[in-house]
């Protein structure tokens, strides 16, 4: 696909030279999306690149397309703004698991549950970057940080669990260096109608460094996550032994050939299945109890919220005789004085 | 019709109906202010009400009121003082006693002044009118209730049903008491329940009955005549503040040709707006009705960064909430109307009362120099007018405009001569030259200090905004110290050079007025007429009413220099004096304050101004 585009994916760097600090899974991230909308066919001038606060959040300075680095956490209020005034633009959405999920959570799911046609990238490094190393609404119970020294005693969201339990219909998610399979989510996330959620385990290398590593070190990946593929058995390791199946209403790991199990007894991922149960299991698998899912777990579609407004505005202008506002304010009760 | 025993002939007149917050007043108060203007009088009202839905019944915190104030003449206020009461329970009345004119009518249903509605009212007697002080004046004492299960017995309406139509009795008994015809009435029930013929012969027949009954009991009681007003010619339509801003915005879209946008979240007194727009799917406005009040504020300017024109509507705290991100559209310098419509507070305070305290929220509630025009309307119709200019001002120069009514102009109502649309001004949309190739998102129009308008979808404008300070020269992001100041300067620069295209001060009175009363926003109507009447009493007054307050007319200073006395009204406590103070350090201003939830009232001002002609 990429032969065929018309924008090269080094179209999409502006001119801004890129501040993140050297080593930050964030660069790769940007390299990742770039590859991914030259993939897309996209043209610089019909995308929108809304941000919040955070790290994160100065991608749209390098991106060579329209862009609006806004205020903490109301990114994706600005993008449904934008999408709503333009259903023509594509609307990318950058965030952080403190700009989304702390600051920003209200908007977070209720962007979702509209399902909104934006493109939300959630970078996952469990950590305040920007200011310099506090906890965040994903930092694992206990976590010691500046401002958690004897370990924070909350328990962190799982944003998979947060974006199905708002309603989402799309869910992915990648690792930040893996390069190859994020831009194969990010394409399907710019193809899902609707809001797509792609939250990137993403590596800070300052203050949360190999945060994710049990399961992104390229040692272990295999055999600690799972690649989840839509009509595909959830088959995993480096052996490609080992499988999900349902065991009453959990899932659980087995290995084939061990058991009597054979490949015809692991689970089909079906990202389609309009029922959440599956996966709300799938994204909230975390190591070492289950290898963690990586991958499209869900992609649904549902009626769209920019579309219906649309569409509920044609369908309302067909029928009304009030063309303009010179009608509307004669219609109705208008006397006249002589 | 019967020959009247008694006629009152009155050039203007207030009366208000008041009940139960479930006794329909606040219908019976809109269908009588149509009839009145239908009629050709000049009105104003204004509608009173808990913020509790249902309130517990028969107490005073449940009573709601409708007041209208009809003229032969011009009338600016809802009125201050009543000279008919309806009140369909002792709440009612006791809630209202005070706001009787001497020797004005009272008309009180009293089939409700039974032992426990009495007491629940708070009297201690059996005997209100006394209790209240009410005795030398003109009691209609109504067995409403009673006539109305009367007039409709046979009909085969259940007792609830039956009940809810006394607010109609009691209207054609009004209707009687001013001659008025009950045919506009008559059609508003047929049109509202033509699903329900049963529902349309009570209500017509219970009218009909109400106004008989005025016939029959007349001897009682004077009636009043009240002539057509000499009101310039056209079409006329009853307006409320919130729907004309509404509308204002709709006029501003077709004048710009850009598309309406309005992200917001219900507030009371603001709420609305947000209705009435979102039933406007028919002129192509696109309503996003938030989560919360940053999310409106945040939509709209995503909403204006994608072209739109971009609105958000609230009231105080939803102002406050909204700081941050109109620091964003100040720094991005994107246009964005943001309306409050102000009540009582500070925090929840009065929901559902009036007051002009978040002056100074407007002109400063936001972190660093953070400059965005403040505009404040002065009448429920033109609300519509500022609501355009508000706009108009947000998109040919590119910058947050605040557009300041409050809950007393957003329910109030007035008649609105509709306007002739091709005689209101362009709105010309500053848009982003692609053929120029020394664009830059900051590249400004040296007069206007403002920017230019680059909408995401055009080739070769692509470009970053954002929250971070930006270079004068480039658009990116700066970190420069000095750089930082200049923007800043420009920023402000820019606000302030609106002036140049905003009217100037309008003296209304005497050039060489003893006073100068200073006002701005909804208290106009009060203080024009406590004014006008000092003067037609032989006292040198003047009225200068501001509704540009940032930036202030180019001629304020002119104006206020010329007084030795000036005196700043304001429902709050003093916080335009302040900014004319902080603006004119030489400009002394002797200030008069109310902040009780409640309009001012003419006869307070007059006062008021009397004792400072004396002094």
């Amino acid at each position: 696909m990429a032969e065929n585009c018309q924008v090269k994916f080094t179209e999409f760097k502006s001119d801004q030279s890129v501040k993140w600090c050297p080593g930050c899974g964030d660069h790769a991230i940007l390299n990742s999306v770039q590859k991914a909308m030259a993939a897309l066919g996209y043209k610089k001038e019909e995308v929108a690149v809304i941000s919040g606060i955070g790290c994160s959040s100065r991608f749209p300075y390098y991106m060579e397309t329209y862009g609006f680095h806004t205020i903490h956490g109301r990114g994706s209020a600005v993008a449904s703004g934008v999408k709503v005034a333009n259903p023509e633009l594509k609307v990318w959405q950058i965030t952080g698991d403190g700009d989304a999920l702390a600051i920003g959570g209200n908007h977070f799911i209720h962007t979702i549950r509209r399902n909104i046609d934006i493109n939300v990238i959630l970078f996952n490094n469990q950590i305040y970057g920007l200011t310099k190393g506090q906890y965040s609404p994903t930092s694992k119970r206990g976590f010691i940080s500046k401002t958690s020294p004897f370990g924070t005693v909350e328990s962190p969201f799982r944003p998979g669990e947060l974006c199905i339990g708002a309603r989402g219909q799309f869910f992915a998610r990648c690792i930040d260096t893996d390069i190859k399979h994020s831009v194969v989510m990010l394409e399907e996330a710019a193809r899902h109608e609707g809001t797509s959620i792609v939250e990137v385990l993403q590596n800070c290398v300052i203050y949360n460094d190999k945060t994710h590593n049990a399961i992104t070190d390229k040692k272990h990946s295999t055999d600690r996550t799972i690649k989840l593929e839509h009509g595909q058995p959830m088959i995993f390791g480096k052996e490609k032994n080992k499988g999900l199946m349902l065991d009453g209403l959990n899932l659980k790991v087995v290995t084939i050939g061990e058991e009597g199990i054979t490949e015809d007894d692991i689970l089909v991922h079906d990202a389609h299945c309009d029922d959440i149960t599956l996966h709300l299991k799938l994204a909230d698998m975390e190591y070492p109890e289950y290898p963690v899912a990586l991958g499209v777990i869900r992609s649904v579609q549902a009626p769209v919220y920019d579309q219906c407004i649309e569409e509920q505005l044609e369908a309302v202008q067909e029928k009304s005789k009030i063309k303009s506002f010179t009608d509307l304010i004669h219609s109705g009760d208008v006397w006249d004085v002589e | 019709m019967g020959k009247r025993s008694k006629v009152i002939e009155r050039d203007e007149v207030v009366v208000r109906f008041s009940g139960d917050s479930g006794d329909g007043m606040q219908l019976t108060g809109t269908l009588f202010s149509y009839t009145s203007a239908i009629f050709g009088n000049d009105i104003s009202t204004f509608p009173d009400y808990p913020s509790e839905i249902r309130a517990p019944q028969g107490t005073i915190s449940g009573v709601s009121g409708f007041q209208v104030h009809f003229g032969h003449t011009e009338v600016y206020t809802p009125g201050d003082y009543c000279d008919v009461l309806v009140a369909m329970n002792p709440a009612a009345l006791k809630a209202n006693a005070k706001w009787m004119k001497p020797g004005g009518t009272v008309v009180l249903d009293v089939d409700s002044c039974d032992e426990k509605n009495l007491r629940k009212a708070g009297y201690e007697t059996n005997d209100p009118i006394a209790e209240s002080k009410l005795r030398d004046y003109n009691i209609v004492k109504a067995p409403i209730t009673t006539l109305t299960k009367e007039s409709l017995k046979d009909m085969g309406l259940d007792n609830k049903s039956i009940l809810r139509s006394k607010n109609m009795y009691a209207l054609g008994l009004v209707y009687w008491l001013f001659d008025r015809s009950l045919d506009h009435t008559k059609e508003y029930i047929k049109k509202k329940f033509a699903k329900n013929q049963l529902v349309v012969d009570a209500n017509v027949k219970v009218l009909d009955d109400g106004y008989n009954y005025g016939n029959i009991i007349q001897a009682l009681t004077p009636s009043y005549h009240i002539h057509p007003a000499d009101i310039k010619k056209g079409k006329y339509r009853n307006l409320s503040g919130n729907v004309a801003v509404a509308w204002g915005f709709l006029a501003a879209a077709e004048k710009s040709g850009l598309e309406l946008f309005l992200g917001s979240y219900p507030i009371t007194p603001a709420t609305e707006i947000l209705q009435e727009l979102s039933a406007r799917k028919d002129l192509g406005v696109k309503v996003f009705q938030a989560e919360d009040e940053i999310a409106g504020i945040c939509t709209t300017i995503g909403a204006s960064f994608a072209g739109n024109l971009a609105v958000t509507t609230t009231s105080g705290p939803g102002l406050a909430l909204k700081g941050e991100a109109i620091g964003l559209a100040v720094i991005a310098e994107l246009p964005i109307v943001i309306v409050n419509v102000q009540r009582g507070g500070p925090s929840t305070g009065l929901p559902t009362k009036t007051e002009q305290s978040d002056l100074m929220q407007a002109l400063y509630g936001r972190n660093g120099e953070s400059p965005a025009v403040v505009i404040a309307a002065s009448s429920p119709t033109n609300c519509f007018d500022y609501a355009f200019y508000a706009a108009k001002i947000a998109v040919e120069q590119m910058t947050p405009v605040i557009l300041l009514t409050d809950g007393f102009l957003a329910n109030g109502t007035q008649p609105w001569r509709l306007p002739n649309m091709e005689e209101w001004p362009k709105i010309e949309v500053p848009t982003a030259d692609v053929n120029d190739k020394t664009w830059h998102p900051y590249k400004r129009d040296l007069e206007k200090m403002s920017r230019s308008w680059a909408k995401p979808g055009v080739a070769g404008l692509e470009h970053r905004i954002g929250g971070l300070e930006k270079d004068e020269h480039s658009g990116a992001v700066s970190h420069d110290a000095l750089n930082h100041q200049r923007m800043v300067e420009i920023r402000e620069e820019k606000v302030q050079k609106i002036a140049n295209v905003v009217p100037e001060l309008e003296l209304l009175g005497d050039e060489d007025a003893d006073i100068l009363v200073v006002g701005w926003g909804g208290t106009f109507g009060h203080l024009f007429t406590a004014v006008d009447e000092l003067q037609s009493e032989g006292h040198k007054l003047a009225l200068a009413h501001f509704n540009y307050i940032k930036p202030l007319p180019r001629n304020t200073y002119e104006v206020l220099k010329r007084y030795n006395k000036i005196v700043v009204c304001e429902l709050n406590l003093g916080q335009f004096a302040d900014y004319l103070t902080m603006n004119f350090p030489d400009i002394q201003t002797l200030r008069f304050n109310k902040v009780q939830g409640q309009p001012f009232t003419v006869i307070e001002l007059k006062e008021h101004f009397k004792t400072l002609l004396e002094e």
